[in-house]
């Protein structure tokens, strides 16, 4: 912890720094869980917060947006829920505690304290990079989380729904998810927070889709209008895999999601579809990359933005075609509907193509709601609040529809909606 | 029921004045027929009546049932029971009719301090009335308007208009797009809602429709202003010599 930082440490960063040196004796882990650890601390030291001069950080100062961090609060109130799908099986790590128990048949599960205390998590605990600021937050003081593995050939027959319930305070939450061969699965995982007065969680799925693999994974985000959400979901893509990511932001204050792939299996296909809505004062960023590293893999993005108020989005999306990746067909659309004149959002899709045959494009527009539709709806004896919370579900809910899975739908439907009448 | 007073307006984007000095009154129980060349004002008219704001009320007054409706918004006439037909309707992606048409009428109710339908009641109300109308329930899955034909498109106007049950219908070139069958069909449920306590304003081109849904008062617009008045056999002669001689009269 010797290098130096450009310039003197922010309020942030030097709480960050203090909690690492109390907690010191206090975090899980053996010694080689420990030394990752100082690694990843050292490494936040010397680059302290990215700025926007990191590039993968441009459109998101965390330097600047995360201004103060919320101290450690083992005592903060917060209680599971009911799942967001009536008949989910249910993993909940409430406060920052994990529950490893009642995992459903199939499923071999351990809490991630576990894994930090006999060591098996050191080898996951790198950074990405340099500027991989969430992984080095996360990595420095993540207390638990759960490791799951789906047996080879095996199906969930419910949605397992990993709840994750915040009360004040902070967490730092590990998933490493092993999906087996051919196994099909579909899970929710859910952030909540009650807390009222801003939590900062950090939270990292890592998850390993092998060949043949079918998996839905719904990330579905409600923290608090006042918590810090740093969220990275990395995952692994085998032969004739299928995965559907479906992300949602519905809540917090200063977001951002990261989402990294590799496809590197051939014959497989990715759908990555997200919902980001917006209000208020908040920021909040998506951030994508994905390598198509082999022929004859399929991946399309889909997002879907709505920003009220003076809220401020972000979405870089960034796809790179390796240069054996012959017959990649990837596409990626991103569409924002701004609702007020001082509401913001930085679009950045981009495609490294190295391979000759391929498929690819990307495509970013922003609109307005249509005034003729609002004016027909209106006509109709619909008053202009409804008309254009309608309006605004349709811009959304065509992508909600493609999970199918009608109860699915109808409570990512319930969410949105819910979103859009505290907010319209 | 409606009474327009030397109504003016004009596009709000560009000031462009469309309507000048309208006046038109039409009793409750009445159907009155608007007849008038390309470009007259007729559509104009029926959106000004509705509330859309892409028109600004200058001078004059619309009264509805007594009192005057500028002040109040699109939704808000809709709800007190006017109703615009649309020579061409919306379509909406994304909005599924079924819930639009729920929506709708709940939303009406509401404003009126009535109970919200059951589900089943208003599944029931729809399937009878689009049986009526000869619309095929599949068409009905489908987001609004999205790839419904010209014909089917005007249908499902009338169909919106059977399930709201407006005081005044207001139905601008219905008939436009319909075939001979269809014409009938929809002409049946135009009559179907003529009552004592209603009022249809019916603006066509064609006596075809006017065989179907006869008037009571048929009404020539040109200009922007009402510029001859009379009864049924006024649309005859139009038909049989075109808008040439009144508007040669009224100039
Ligand atoms: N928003 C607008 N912008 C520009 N011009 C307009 C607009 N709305 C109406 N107009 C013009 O106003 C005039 C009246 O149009 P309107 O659609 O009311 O005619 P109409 O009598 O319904 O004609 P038709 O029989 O062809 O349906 C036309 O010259 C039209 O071009
Ligand atoms: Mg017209």
């Amino acid at each position: 912890m010797t290098a130096h930082t450009a310039s003197p440490m922010t309020a942030a960063e030097t709480a960050l720094m203090d909690a690492y040196t109390q907690q010191l004796g206090d975090l899980p882990g053996d010694g080689a869980v420990l030394s990752a650890r100082d690694t990843l601390i050292s490494e936040l030291k010397a680059s302290g917060l990215p700025t926007r001069r990191v590039e993968a950080w441009h459109y998101t100062d965390l330097r600047a947006l995360l201004r103060s961090i919320p101290a450690f609060d083992a005592t903060a109130f917060a209680r599971g829920v009911e799942p967001l799908v009536a008949g989910s099986a249910v993993l909940r790590v409430v406060g920052g505690h994990a529950d490893g128990s009642n995992a459903p048949e199939g499923l071999t599960v351990t809490t991630y304290a576990q894994s930090l205390l006999s060591g098996t998590a050191a080898g996951d605990l790198a950074a990405r990079g340099n500027d991989d600021a969430i992984g080095q937050l996360n990595g420095s003081f993540v207390r638990d989380g759960l490791e799951i593995s789906l047996a080879d050939d095996s199906a969930l027959a419910q949605p397992l729904e990993l709840q994750i319930v915040q009360g004040a305070g902070q967490s730092h939450l590990r998933f490493p998810v092993t999906f087996g061969m051919r196994s099909r699965a579909t899970v929710i995982e859910r952030h909540l927070s009650q807390s009222e007065t801003g939590a900062l969680v950090s939270s990292v799925s890592d998850l390993i889709i092998e060949d043949g693999a079918d998996v839905t994974w719904i990330l579905v985000q409600e923290q608090g209008a006042a918590d810090t959400h740093l969220g990275q979901l990395n995952f692994e893509l085998g032969a004739d895999a299928q995965f559907r990511l479906f992300v949602i932001n519905a809540g917090g204050k200063l977001v951002r999601q990261e989402v990294h792939g590799v496809v590197n299996g051939e014959g497989s296909d990715f759908k990555l579809r997200a919902v980001n809505l917006m209000g208020g004062e908040s920021h909040t960023d998506l951030t994508f990359t994905l390598g198509h590293d082999v022929p004859n893999t399929t991946s399309t993005e889909i997002i879907r933005n709505v920003v009220f108020d003076r809220a401020r989005g972000v979405f870089q999306g960034q796809i790179r075609v390796a240069q054996d990746a012959q017959k990649t067909d990837a596409k990626m659309a991103c569409n924002t509907l701004l609702l007020s004149d001082e509401a913001d959002f930085s679009a950045k899709p981009e495609l490294e193509i190295f391979a000759d045959d391929v498929q690819c494009g990307h495509g970013a527009t922003v609109i307005d709601l249509n005034p003729t539709h609002l004016y027909y709806l209106q006509a109709r004896g619909i008053p202009e609040k409804r008309a254009r919370q309608m309006l605004i579900n349709a811009f959304v809910d065509e992508v909600v529809e493609e999970l199918e899975d009608e109860a699915l739908v109808a409570a990512l439907e319930g969410i949105i909606e819910g979103w859009l009448d505290s907010h319209a | 029921m409606l009474e327009i007073k030397n109504l003016h307006a004009r596009i709000a984007e560009d000031g462009t004045e469309i309507i000048r000095g309208l006046n038109l009154t039409v009793k409750a129980g009445e159907v009155a027929a608007i007849m008038g060349p390309n470009g007259s004002g007729k559509s104009t008219l029926s959106y000004i009546l509705s509330g859309r704001e892409d028109y600004e009320v200058t001078e004059g007054d619309i009264l509805y049932n007594g009192e005057s409706i500028l002040e109040l918004d699109a939704s808000e006439r809709a709800a007190k029971g006017i109703f615009l037909a649309f020579q061409y309707p919306v379509e909406i992606p994304g909005v599924a009719t079924m819930q639009f048409l729920k929506v709708a009428m709940n939303e009406q109710r509401k404003y009126r301090g009535e109970e919200e339908l059951s589900t089943p009641d208003f599944m029931r109300r729809v399937k009878e009335a689009a049986a009526e109308l000869k619309i095929a329930p599949d068409m009905l899955k489908r987001p609004l308007n999205v790839g419904f034909s010209g014909g089917e498109k005007k249908r499902a106007e009338v169909l919106q208009m059977a399930l709201l049950q407006p005081k005044l219908c207001v139905l601008d070139e219905t008939d436009s797009g319909l075939d001979i069958d269809a014409l009938k069909i929809v002409a049946d449920g135009v009559n179907a809602l003529r009552s004592p306590d209603r009022a249809v304003i019916v603006i066509t081109h064609y006596q075809r429709l006017l065989d179907y849904i006869v008037p009571d008062t048929v009404h020539v617009l040109y200009k922007g202003q009402v510029i001859k008045s009379g009864p049924k056999e006024l649309a005859h002669e139009l038909e049989a010599n075109g808008y040439a001689d009144i508007i040669g009269a009224a100039a």
